[in-house]
């Protein structure tokens, strides 16, 4: 289980989180964290982890306080949003360190194969393409079998038949009963994908529901054009002397471009 | 923490510098010895060098490996391990690894040369020893001003103005007060200055080691005075304590608090 109480959270004048609250309790359930960017999503989750410290609230993984803790994440597969890998080590020697340091078992062969890595296990991480890399970064968060999995923009970078490939090992996942977590902009592998969906805007939680209310509630006929109506509206209601017309724009291609 | 020492150690000792660093030593103290034959002589070339290079070299060093080491570190800190695990092994690599240089560097051409047999064996170890304090300081002050300062920019000017402060401009603010305040009696304030500086005490330390106190007249009275005494010695090798212990404790104390 993970709770979130009252979570705020500045960058100097920049408030990310606004007082989040938030439990999720359910195990087997893919949930989607959603907002356009800058609205806290990765700040949210790195939080969870501990690497962003909250100004205020507490959160907690399985009723304990995770505040200075760290044995917790133990029972959290991440995957960070950008692959960033030290240049000059090669893959396996990579995820041999990884596996050394962290020690358990691990199933870092079954996911090598998945995504068919066998022939860059002898490259450096800096030679690699960019979706390369992601396959990388996927295999290294999901190689050991946690019952927290978070995934912050698993898609960026992946080709057709690697996004199958994660599709489906996402839904393994579910159906293993663990709890995942993913950050995306691609409204279509939400809508396939996802149980329910939490909309952050401006630090804040705006929605959270499935996917059938969303559309419902904003009487859209896709996910997309739901997620556009409510920034839109969003965008009305602020003062409009202060919300520009490119602000709007740029979200709007930016969610048509996603 | 012992794995993650054994990573960072590994990863520097397969980048070039930890061994251009090594050959620089290797061949300054071997040519030294060769051309002039005199232990003493020798040992006090090198503290010369050893007392602005091992500093710069840490500072420079110790900056340049933690911006370089960044992506490792954000890997490091969605595991299971505590913060000041990570960053107390990245900074211990980087310091042994600078260490070992050092001492295999001025060791080898040393133990050829048969110090080992020598009187002059004790002169040889303070010096190293020394210096492998002078890198312990100034790597852990680096890794701090790296943790502290996400601008790498910032970071190395920050890492250069640290060492040019100790190693220059300290020394130059000493004199210049000695000199403005010749009239008064200095000794206490002199040793309170030359105490808190690393380098400055490694160089009293070593000096006094070799007897060669006569050379600096009357303050190299009084500090033999000073060092000379149980007091004084534990006094000096409790502030180098001091010295090392601060930044590891301010690395982890920053590392607690930081947004990654």
């Amino acid at each position: 289980m993970i709770e979130f109480k009252n979570i705020e959270k500045a960058f100097g004048k920049n408030e990310v989180l606004q007082g989040i609250d938030l439990r999720f309790t359910q195990t087997g359930r893919i949930s989607a964290v959603l907002g356009p960017n800058g609205s806290g999503k990765t700040t949210l989750i790195k939080s969870l982890l501990g690497m962003v410290l909250p100004d205020e609230g507490s959160i907690e993984v399985n009723g304990q306080p995770i505040r200075r803790e760290w044995a917790y994440r133990n029972q959290i597969d991440y995957l960070p949003q950008i692959a960033r890998f030290p240049e000059n080590l090669r893959v396996a020697e990579l995820l041999r360190m990884i596996k050394d340091i962290r020690g358990g078992a691990s199933r870092d062969e079954e996911l090598i194969e998945r995504f068919g890595l066998q022939p860059f296990l002898d490259k450096r991480l800096g030679t690699l393409s960019g979706g390369t890399k992601q396959k990388v970064n996927l295999t290294l968060a999901l190689m050991y079998d946690s019952p927290i999995v978070i995934l912050d923009e698993p898609t960026s970078g992946l080709d057709p038949v690697a996004m199958i490939q994660l599709k489906e090992l996402i839904r393994q996942e579910k159906e293993h009963g663990k709890m995942v977590l993913i950050t995306t902009h691609i409204m279509s592998f939400v809508e396939e994908m996802a149980d329910e969906i939490v909309f952050l805007l401006d630090g804040r939680i705006y929605f959270r529901g499935s996917v059938a209310e969303i559309k419902t509630q904003h009487q859209a006929e896709g996910l997309e054009e739901a997620i556009a109506g409510i920034l839109k509206g969003q965008l009305a209601t602020a003062n409009r002397s202060v919300a520009p017309k490119s602000a709007l724009q740029s979200i709007m291609s930016h969610l048509q471009t996603a | 923490m012992l794995k993650i020492l054994k990573y960072s150690t590994y990863d520097l000792l397969r980048s070039r510098w930890a061994y251009l660093y090594l050959a620089f030593f290797l061949l300054f103290s071997g040519g030294l010895l060769y051309l002039s034959g005199d232990v003493s002589k020798v040992v006090i070339s090198l503290m010369n060098v050893i007392l602005i290079l091992c500093p710069l070299i840490a500072t420079m060093f110790g900056v340049m490996y933690y911006y370089n080491s960044r992506e490792f570190t954000e890997l490091l800190l969605a595991q299971p391990i505590r913060r000041r695990t990570i960053f107390w092994g990245q900074y211990l690599g980087l310091a042994i690894s600078l260490s070992v240089s050092l001492v295999i560097g001025i060791g080898i051409p040393f133990v050829a040369y048969g110090i080992l047999h020598g009187p002059e064996i004790w002169n040889f170890f303070t010096l190293i020893s020394n210096g492998v304090l002078l890198t312990f300081i100034f790597s852990g002050l680096a890794f701090l001003i790296g943790l502290k300062n996400e601008n790498k920019i910032r970071g190395f000017g920050l890492a250069i103005v640290l060492w040019l402060f100790f190693a220059v401009v300290y020394d130059g603010l000493f004199l210049l007060s000695l000199i403005l305040f010749k009239e008064y009696p200095l000794e206490g304030f002199s040793l309170a200055a030359t105490v808190l500086n690393p380098i400055d005490l490694s160089r009293i330390m070593i000096l006094l080691k070799l007897d060669i106190s006569a050379l600096m007249g009357y303050t190299g009275a009084v500090f033999q005075k000073f060092l000379g005494t149980a007091l004084g010695m534990g006094l000096s090798l409790l502030t180098l304590a001091l010295w090392t212990g601060l930044p590891v404790w301010a690395i982890q104390r920053a590392a607690k608090q930081k947004d990654f």
